[in-house]
Order: structure tokens, then C-alpha cells, then sequence
């Protein structure tokens, strides 16, 4: 069981690494919308092995259902392919995204290294319970009722702002 | 065959955060700008979900959940903002947008 687990989390993990490197990488925009959907569904796997049932679903449809229509969409709306020649050369804002990404990686990996223990919490629920949408829902309605209530009103907002956004003209002559 | 613990799905979500970053900072098209700030999103996402899984508690869970609507509200507003930027300067190059600046 465990051995299964880990070849699963070793493939998946390699997956998202493969997807995100492939996003920051590709010049293409579409080459890198497709590579962050195979991110996306690698990393619903990834909850899967953490027992997160709902979050894995949620992630699949949110993420790689809508999010990726959108971007795709942008990008297709926007005919970018005739933009290539966007200056992606490696200049002086590379050399620091590389240092600054890098020193971040280091850092946290270092911390990491410590071996802090984390508290443990005893709880009734075991980590299946955890991941269920019946759980999630009951939780929703009690103890996260002001956050939902809050979620609801920015959803509602950013419908409001795309719209607003999209149909009005910010030409320069008006 | 090692036992995957807490720190395999720190390490990978640490992996996650620094390429978005990478991403963030080298790349000039706003799109793929955007792209790399939900490489972010998701890092964080992970790391709430296996802080929830191995300290055996609700939070961690609702928490990504916000998170993910958190960032498909962004998704939507960000991207009719690169909308109304490419028809009024013509290109989604972030170095070429600099009004403010001058």
C-alpha cells in the first residue's frame, strides 16, 4: 500500500512539476494553457492521495474545466499567435526572476530540512471523513457560514466587474 | 519504499510557489503572467489540503475550497482586464504598458 502510494505520488509529482515548468517555459501561450491543464489534472491526483475527495473534484471542473476555458479563450480572442516575437530575451528581469525564484526555493527547502514538528490534533474525524462533501457541506453552514456568506458577495462581484470590464470602451479617444 | 509524509507535499508546493514566481517575473506576456500567479494558487492550495490531511482537521479543506473560488473570481476579472488592455494598447506585452510610469 504504501509502496503503491509512493510510485503514485512520485508520478504525479512529476507531472506537475513537468506542467508548471512547461507553463513558465513555452513561448507559445497555448503550448502553456495545455501544459498547466496537465498541471491542473496532476495535482487533482495529488489531492486524491491526500483523501481530499470534493477538493479533487472541485479542482478538475473549477480549474481545469472553467479557469482553462477562460485563459484559453483570452488567448484565442486575442490572436496571439502572431505574437511570438514578444520580446522574451534573457535579460536583466530573467536574471533576477531566476535569483529570486531560486533563493525562495532554497529558503523554504532549508526550513523544510529542520524537521519542525507540527502538532498533532486529535480529532474524531479520520482523514476520509475529512475529504467528504458531506462533511465539507455541513461545515459550510456552521463554522463557515461568514466566510460562504463572503465568498457568495466577491462571486458576485466579479461576475458584476468582468461584465462591467468587458463591455465598456477604454479606447484612448473617448 | 519511504512513507510520504507532510514534507514530500511541502517540498513539491514549495516547487510549485518558486516556478510560479519564476513565471511571474520573467515572462512579458500578461496571459501567461496570469498563469503563473495560478501556479501560486495552487501551491498554496496544497499546502492547505496536507496541513488539513496530516493534522486531522476541517479548516485546511475549506480553506482551498475558498481558495479555489478566490482564484477563478480573479481569473475572470483579470482576464477582461488583459481584454481591455490589448484593445487599447494594441499589445499584452507588460513591459510595453508603462502610461503610469511616465
Amino acid at each position: 500500500m504504501e509502496t503503491v502510494s509512493f510510485i503514485l505520488f512520485s508520478f504525479l509529482g512529476a507531472l506537475v512539476m513537468v506542467g508548471s515548468i512547461g507553463t513558465v517555459w513555452s513561448r507559445n501561450p497555448v503550448t502553456s494553457a495545455l501544459f498547466l491543464v496537465l498541471n491542473f489534472f496532476a495535482l487533482g491526483g495529488i489531492y486524491l492521495l491526500l483523501e481530499a475527495q470534493f477538493i479533487a473534484v472541485v479542482q478538475v471542473i473549477v480549474y481545469a474545466g472553467a479557469i482553462m476555458v477562460l485563459f484559453l479563450f483570452t488567448i484565442m480572442l486575442l490572436n496571439l499567435d502572431d505574437e511570438q516575437a514578444l520580446k522574451e530575451k534573457f535579460d536583466l528581469q530573467k536574471g533576477f526572476g531566476i535569483l529570486l525564484g531560486g533563493v525562495l526555493l532554497v529558503e523554504v527547502l532549508y526550513i523544510l530540512g529542520l524537521k519542525i514538528n507540527l502538532p498533532q490534533k486529535s480529532t474524531t474525524l479520520t482523514p476520509v471523513e475529512i475529504g467528504e462533501a458531506k462533511n465539507i457541506g455541513r461545515e459550510l453552514i456552521t463554522n463557515f457560514l461568514f466566510p460562504f456568506e463572503i465568498v457568495s458577495i466577491l462571486l458576485l462581484l466579479a461576475v458584476v466587474g468582468a461584465i462591467v470590464l468587458a463591455k465598456k470602451n477604454f479606447s484612448p479617444n473617448t | 519504499m519511504p512513507e510520504i509524509g507532510l514534507n514530500h507535499f511541502l517540498v513539491l508546493s514549495a516547487i510549485l510557489f518558486s516556478l510560479g514566481l519564476f513565471g511571474i517575473m520573467t515572462r512579458r506576456n500578461a496571459v501567461v503572467v496570469l498563469m503563473g500567479v495560478e501556479l501560486i494558487l495552487n501551491a498554496a492550495n496544497l499546502n492547505l489540503v496536507a496541513f488539513s490531511k496530516f493534522n486531522g482537521t476541517m479548516s485546511g479543506v475549506m480553506f482551498s475550497m475558498f481558495g479555489i473560488i478566490l482564484a477563478a473570481a480573479e481569473a475572470a476579472v483579470a482576464l477582461a482586464i488583459v481584454l481591455n488592455i490589448y484593445a487599447r494598447f494594441k499589445t499584452v506585452d507588460i513591459g510595453e504598458i508603462d502610461t503610469m510610469r511616465e
